[in-house]
């Protein structure tokens, strides 16, 4: 995974609640056995409305997303974190993100960023001419204004996405732990193994 | 002396029996029991493990099943022989997941199977569900099985590959929800009303960040399959996952199913499962409770799974909205369903009817419908009205029943198991400005074909509405 530090430059000023996944990538688009290649149909729905953000020249390959509270919510399919990278988008900001979809964009080296409304409202006023910087090791959002705002993440996903790490590496370095707890679960709970496969 | 331990919910107790590594950050390595896989979201997950020369950890534990893409129409002809899916890149993925099971070492329930159906529906009738454990699945309906005191949730692919190749994965513990829900419902008031109820008291976006429980007298005598249908709607409210206490009905409705333990091994897990309620004393972040009295038969009029209304109600105004970004979402919302703020929700007419899905295609959600149906037509005006049983043994039953008959008769189509009209990935879709009153869990924008317009409501009230040619309230049919 590429590692991120800070992410500068245009951002996307959505600003809508409740973007669900089936927005950021209709399920017609969801047929497909790879990774690439969704960007083009990314926010498809939103962009048949005249004068979205998404087709504005102004916004043209911002790696910001400025959205309202709740994004990603619905679905769990991770094609939209795959639609959302492909079509280049490197960080969202928005007041509050889906768990499933949040973990989604984190794996495919999206950095969510969750801020107070009135700061989301802030960033998406400037963000209509002026660039917006994430700083992921100092943890701050900042405009060419005065405007600082600090915001908290999680230090495992910090790290990972700092230094680009493959989570399913890490956890199989991790065997001894799993082989004592699945010993346990023989001892303890034998159904459990036992009773998966249909007699 | 031995200190108490601190009194803890069925979330905390499910979770600390899984964690397999505290870290520090307040993170844990969880083991997961039981993955159910279907044809969407995991070839991705395959490649990457093939790509890394990873294999599958605990094949056994992994059960597969394809159901998203599948066409509901008859899939073999006279001989049994498989019938080729007409969508090129449908049945890529079905060929995907039919080639990586049985490389993986991974037992498929294919299309022919007479078991097939959907995920969320096959996890539970084969026993594959049990109480206490941890289940996941790389769709967010997983909260289905939170019904039989599991703790089920969707995963993304990456996950999906994750848990494929170390039977872990690596989690923030959520914060513990009690939704408690007491008294009697009303009359045409079914499981799939309660649902709708949470999902509008809690808001699309309330249970973020939580594990709902459902408590009250109202899940305690509700049916399992009632239970199945409101932990699956969890994820309209935000809820990664929703949870009912595991009690006599759910010991009962597992037994003798096909992978359930048996002999020695039951009595050891029923023993174990009853320790599986949230103690007296356990504190929840937050508790929301409903007056069952309350709860009327109800339908979505929006976009939102929270646009609620009850079916005796009017389309809201917008206007009446203070906060401006909600205003124009519903104004927004309006506009794409066809509504004007004041109708009434009884004189909105549809198209296509669709009875199915994770949330309300099991045998009682068919005999609900077939209690309206019977000895009734669907309305001239309808275009089509389809029944799509959640898996071939729900098809079984219902045939057994005679409630294909009725429903024929009645002149709704019959169909073999899948995800169907849901989600517009598979032929069954709703053309572009067509209104569907729909069992299913999600009204997004373009959810059920490019265009859709979506009514949620219960099997019961989607007969009435086949009958009438409009959302109807099902007390009308008593």
């Amino acid at each position: 995974m590429r590692a991120i530090d800070i992410i500068a430059g245009k951002a996307y000023p959505l600003g809508r609640p409740n973007i669900d996944t089936d927005v950021i990538i209709p399920a017609h688009h969801l047929k497909t056995i790879t990774r690439e290649g969704l960007g083009q149909f990314a926010f498809e729905t939103l962009r048949a409305e005249p004068g979205n953000v998404f087709d504005d020249p102004a916004y043209a390959g911002a790696p910001i997303l400025i959205a309202g509270d709740n994004y990603g919510c619905g679905s769990s399919r991770e094609h939209a974190a795959w639609a959302m990278a492909d079509m280049g988008l490197q960080a969202v900001i928005a007041p509050s993100f889906s768990d499933i979809h949040a973990g989604n964009a984190f794996k495919n080296g999206i950095l969510t960023v969750v801020l107070p409304q009135d700061q989301v409202d802030r960033l998406l006023a400037v963000a209509k001419d002026q660039p917006i910087t994430i700083d992921l090791e100092n943890q701050t959002v900042t405009t060419p204004y005065q405007d600082r705002f600090r915001f908290e993440i999680d230090p495992f996903r910090k790290d990972c996405l700092l230094r680009g790490l493959d989570e399913i590496g890490i956890t199989m370095a991790m065997d001894d732990a799993i082989a004592t707890h699945e010993a346990k679960m023989h001892a303890e709970t034998p159904w459990i193994e036992g009773a998966a496969r249909a007699a | 002396m031995a200190s108490t331990p601190a009194p803890r919910t069925l979330y905390q107790k499910i979770f600390d029996a899984h964690v397999v590594e505290q870290r520090d950050d307040g993170t844990a390595l969880l083991y997961i029991d039981r993955h159910l896989v279907h044809e969407v979201t995991s070839p991705q997950a395959f490649d990457g493990l093939a790509a890394a020369g990873r294999k599958v950890r605990r094949p056994d534990l992994t059960l597969a099943v394809p159901d998203h893409n599948i066409p509901t129409t008859a899939r073999a002809d006279a001989q049994g022989n498989r019938l080729a899916v007409a969508d090129p890149q449908s049945a890529a993925q079905l060929d995907a997941l039919r080639r990586n099971a049985p490389l993986f070492g991974i037992e498929l329930i294919d299309d022919l199977a007479a078991e097939q159906g959907i995920v969320h529906v096959v996890g539970p009738e084969q026993g594959f569900t049990l109480p206490g454990t941890t289940v996941v699945c790389g769709d967010s309906h997983t909260a289905s099985h939170g019904a039989l005191g599991a703790l089920g949730f969707g995963i993304g692919t990456s996950e999906v590959e994750h848990v494929l190749a170390t039977q872990t994965l690596l989690l923030k513990r959520s914060k513990s929800l009690e939704v408690r829900v007491d008294g009697e419902l009303g009359p045409g008031v079914t499981p799939k009303d309660v649902a709708l109820a949470i999902v509008a008291k809690l808001t699309a976006a309330g249970g973020a960040g939580y594990v709902a429980e459902y408590t009250g007298s109202v899940f305690r005598d509700m049916s399992i399959e009632g239970r199945l249908t409101v932990c699956n709607m969890s994820i309209e409210a935000g809820a990664r996952a929703g949870l009912v206490a595991p009690d006599d009905k759910t010991f009962a409705y597992l037994q003798g199913k096909p992978r359930s333990p048996k002999g020695a091994d039951w009595d050891r897990a029923v023993a174990y499962w009853r320790t599986l309620a949230s103690d007296p004393r356990a504190v929840y972040d937050k508790v929301v409770t409903i007056d069952a009295a309350t709860i009327a038969p109800l339908v979505t009029w929006g976009t939102s799974p929270d646009d609620v209304v009850a079916i005796t109600g009017i389309v809201p105004d917008p206007a009446a909205l203070d906060d401006p970004a909600r205003r124009a979402a519903a104004e927004k919302s309006l506009a794409y369903m066809g509504l004007t703020a004041g109708q009434r929700m009884q004189d909105v007419t549809v198209d296509r009817i669709f009875i199915g899905s994770c949330t309300n295609s099991r045998i009682e959600d068919l005999r609900a419908a077939a209690a309206v149906a019977r000895g009734r037509h669907v309305a001239a005006g309808v275009k089509q009205a389809l029944v799509v049983p959640g898996s071939g043994l729900v098809k079984r039953q219902a045939e057994a029943e005679g409630l294909d008959r009725i429903f024929l008769d009645a002149g709704f189509e019959w169909r073999e198991p899948g995800c169907s009209m849901c989600l517009a990935m598979n032929p069954d879709k709703v053309p572009a400005g067509e209104r569907c009153a729909s069992t299913s869990n999600r009204n997004f924008v373009g959810r059920q074909g490019p265009g859709s317009r979506t009514h949620l409501l219960s099997p019961a009230m989607a007969a009435a509405a086949a009958v009438t040619g409009r959302l109807t309230d099902v007390r009308e049919f008593a």
